[in-house]
């Protein structure tokens, strides 16, 4: 087939992207199980979309493509084109303009719309015109979306335009700003952005929006307090497996750009988090007869979630000292404000106390690790955690003072 | 549903062509402009050639059109329950907007079911109305390039009143926080936070030629990650919101090289120590000794006490 910078689905292209952007040093060779071809067109599409962001460089084993891109120096994600590309037929974009024409001018049926399609169509003696089922079905289409309105006349339909969305204008701010914060925010970029936004924003993670498709599947399933079957892909397994969950909560990095979904497991009988990014496709199930009862069970299991890892769910015990300066009031506030769950106290005046109960003390580490400098004592009550953090200090002194033999042990 | 090509940028593209042979003044000159401020790389091989062969029968011969009427293209349901979705977020108080053309639809989504997991927890009041207020006005500065007189507390407890030139509104999901990104005749960028901010007056408007949006420079640090427990994807995935650059040079060790503004430094080194030895901050030398220090000062600490830590 020859090659079309538009696609018929995201799915493929959501892989290649997250790729470039997030890897960007993989090389042709690299995307084992892609043909060849599949990997030039992919990326010849990528590049096509993405003039300016998207860079190259040589290295032993070759040409190396990556997407680089400071969030803080725009204001509109521009992976946000993945989703402007679906491709269609000939006819689709012909009836598209010819329809909403002829509804221009005010309602019809599909009859009279293929009469007005008969007589404005160029050369339409010469050329192969649309079936009845074909208009009808794009208009019915476009009902559904929300174009197009049908009303009974007697027997027959009469579809009429779609009043527009009077107030665009009062939400030109609103939809500027949530486009990049807001779940499915591709959804506010079909909206006019001829106007320079007045937002930038820090810390952006731009490539969650290609999950946007599996989000707005799970919130579906969520909003009817439907059952859903996550067909999830693991990278490091390489094959797909299905998953059938009670969705309960997404929960969201703001400092990693991660997205997951957590569910109740029909199978395994517990919680589990899911990577949006991991997960294919999903399908809704049935309707819970009593969601009340997992609502309740999501609020007392979240009470000592520090990420997203359940662990065993058994609790964890963590106590950090941490010293704090005469003139270092920032110390205490930076604890309170990312403790989570935990609580803080002041043991006396150089020193502060945090402590928290969680499932999953080892994914605490990385927080942990950032008051390096000043943990006067640290203790946890899963031994292998309290001697990783300790082992990893050693470390992190040999790899800065000892010269290149600091291996992790 | 999410991925259609009614949103497309092929129909944007052809919808721009139409009006614009609707007033008659559309050329090939036109066209191809159209397409590449409008579409992608190749897409001036394809558009034309389809409208010119008649596979997309909406133009003519002479760049005339049989349609009548500039294309419409409403607002569809997804985008009114996504709206519709935003009511429910309490930073919408924001905005001044209402559910006023919303009233039957159902949201996409309930905001509530969202966990920001590790959001600090001191973000903006978004429900005080002060605060609104002061957003407010400060949006309208930003947006009719008006320069702003605006009073506020520095960290340091000092009481300020500042006359700024506002460029825009920067929004951190990490903080939680808006700050606000402006200049002045004395210097080139300062970043004031909204919150600390308690009152605005606006003033006179300014002229853009003497205060264009400053360009701002950053600062390089180059980095060794040995990929053990997961760190390259934690590190690609962590640090994809700055510029950078990874290559690999070894067999499970790859160089990553992080663009960052000045401002950030400090965020930028707790962040690279959360990564515990996997990763090795190897240029510049100012940036390895600000590491350095606060490893010797926990490797004191640590072995200065009989205790675990």
């Amino acid at each position: 087939m020859a090659y079309s910078e538009l696609i018929k689905n995201s799915e493929k292209i959501r892989s290649y992207m997250r790729d470039f952007y997030v890897y960007g040093f993989k090389g042709r060779d690299a995307f084992e199980d892609k043909s060849k071809r599949v990997y030039d067109d992919e990326s010849r599409r990528v590049k096509g979309w993405l003039e300016g962001y998207i860079d190259s460089y040589y290295d032993d084993s070759g040409k190396k493509v990556f997407l680089s891109i400071d969030s803080r120096t725009i204001s509109r994600n521009p992976l946000y084109v993945a989703f402007r590309t679906r491709s269609f037929t000939d006819w689709d974009i012909t009836l598209h303009f010819f329809l909403l024409d002829i509804l221009a001018d005010g309602p019809a049926t599909v009859k009279q719309c293929m009469d007005r399609i008969t007589e404005t169509l160029p050369d339409a003696s010469a050329r192969e015109l649309p079936d009845e089922g074909t208009v009808r079905n794009k208009l019915k289409e476009y009902e559904q979306m929300g174009v197009v309105t049908a009303r009974k006349e007697g027997r027959t339909l009469v579809y009429a335009l779609a009043n527009d969305f009077g107030e665009k204008l009062c939400w030109q701010d609103a939809v500027d700003f949530f486009s990049e914060t807001a779940p499915m925010g591709v959804v506010g970029s079909y909206f006019p952005t001829g106007h320079s936004s007045p937002f930038e924003f820090k810390h952006q993670y731009l490539l969650s929006a290609l999950d946007s498709e599996i989000m707005a599947d799970l919130c579906g399933c969520m909003n009817q307090h439907r059952g859903a079957e996550l067909t999830i892909f693991s990278r490091r397994r390489n094959r797909e497996r299905a998953h059938t969950i009670y969705p309960l909560r997404f929960y969201f990095s703001t400092q990693s750009g991660r997205q997951y979904i957590l569910g109740y497991h029909y199978i395994f009988k517990k919680p589990m988090f899911f990577r949006l990014d991991g997960i294919r496709k999903v399908k809704q199930l049935g309707i819970e007869k009593n969601p009340e009862r997992y609502e309740e069970y999501w609020e007392a299991f979240d009470q000592n979630l520090w990420g997203v890892s359940p662990g065993e769910q058994t609790l964890d015990h963590v106590r950090m000292w941490v010293h704090v300066g005469a003139d270092e009031l920032h110390i205490p506030e930076r604890l309170d404000r990312e403790k989570r769950h935990g609580s803080i106290r002041q043991i006396d005046e150089e020193t502060w106390e945090f402590t928290a109960d969680v499932y999953d003390a080892s994914e605490m580490l990385p927080w942990l690790r950032t008051f390096i400098g000043r943990i006067v004592e640290f203790e946890c009550s899963n031994a292998f955690v309290t001697q990783r953090f300790c082992e990893d200090i050693d470390a992190m002194r040999q790899l800065y003072r000892g010269g290149d033999d600091g291996a992790i042990q | 549903m999410l991925f259609s090509e009614y949103y497309g940028d092929y129909y944007a593209c052809v919808t721009e062509i139409i009006s614009e042979a609707l007033v008659g003044e559309l050329t090939r000159e036109k066209i191809n402009a159209i397409i590449q401020k409008t579409g992608y790389a190749e897409s001036t091989l394809t558009i034309p050639e389809k409208l010119r062969d008649g596979s997309w029968p909406l133009l003519t011969g002479d760049f005339q059109t049989p349609l009548k009427h500039t294309p419409p293209h409403p607002v569809t349901l997804l985008q009114k329950q996504w709206l519709k979705s935003l009511l429910a977020d309490p930073r919408i108080r924001l905005f001044g907007v209402s559910d006023m053309g919303l009233e039957d639809i159902e949201p996409l989504f309930d905001p509530s079911k969202f966990i920001y997991y590790d959001q600090y927890s001191d973000g903006d009041p978004y429900e005080d109305e002060g605060y609104i207020t002061r957003f407010r006005l400060l949006l309208q500065a930003v947006k009719s390039k008006r320069k702003a007189e605006v009073a506020f507390v520095s960290h340091r407890g000092k009481h300020c009143i500042w006359t700024v030139v506002p460029y825009r509104l920067e929004y951190s999901a990490t903080d939680d926080k808006f700050r606000l990104l402006c200049q002045s005749e004395k210097w080139n960028n300062r970043t004031l936070n909204l919150g600390r901010i308690h009152s605005v007056r606006l003033r006179e408007t300014y002229d853009q030629e003497r205060y264009p949006v400053p360009t701002l420079q950053n600062e390089t640090v180059v980095t060794e990650i040995t990929d053990e427990r997961n760190a390259l994807e934690r590190a690609m995935l962590q640090f994809s919101y700055l510029a950078k650059k990874t290559e690999r040079i070894g067999e499970k060790t790859y160089r990553m090289t992080l663009y960052y503004r000045q401002e950030d430094e400090t965020e930028l080194v707790i962040k690279l120590l959360s990564f515990g030895p996997v990763l090795k901050v190897v240029e510049p030398e100012a940036f390895v000794s600000l590491i350095r220090e606060r490893i010797d000062r926990q490797y004191s600490l640590q072995h200065s006490k009989d205790n675990p830590a």
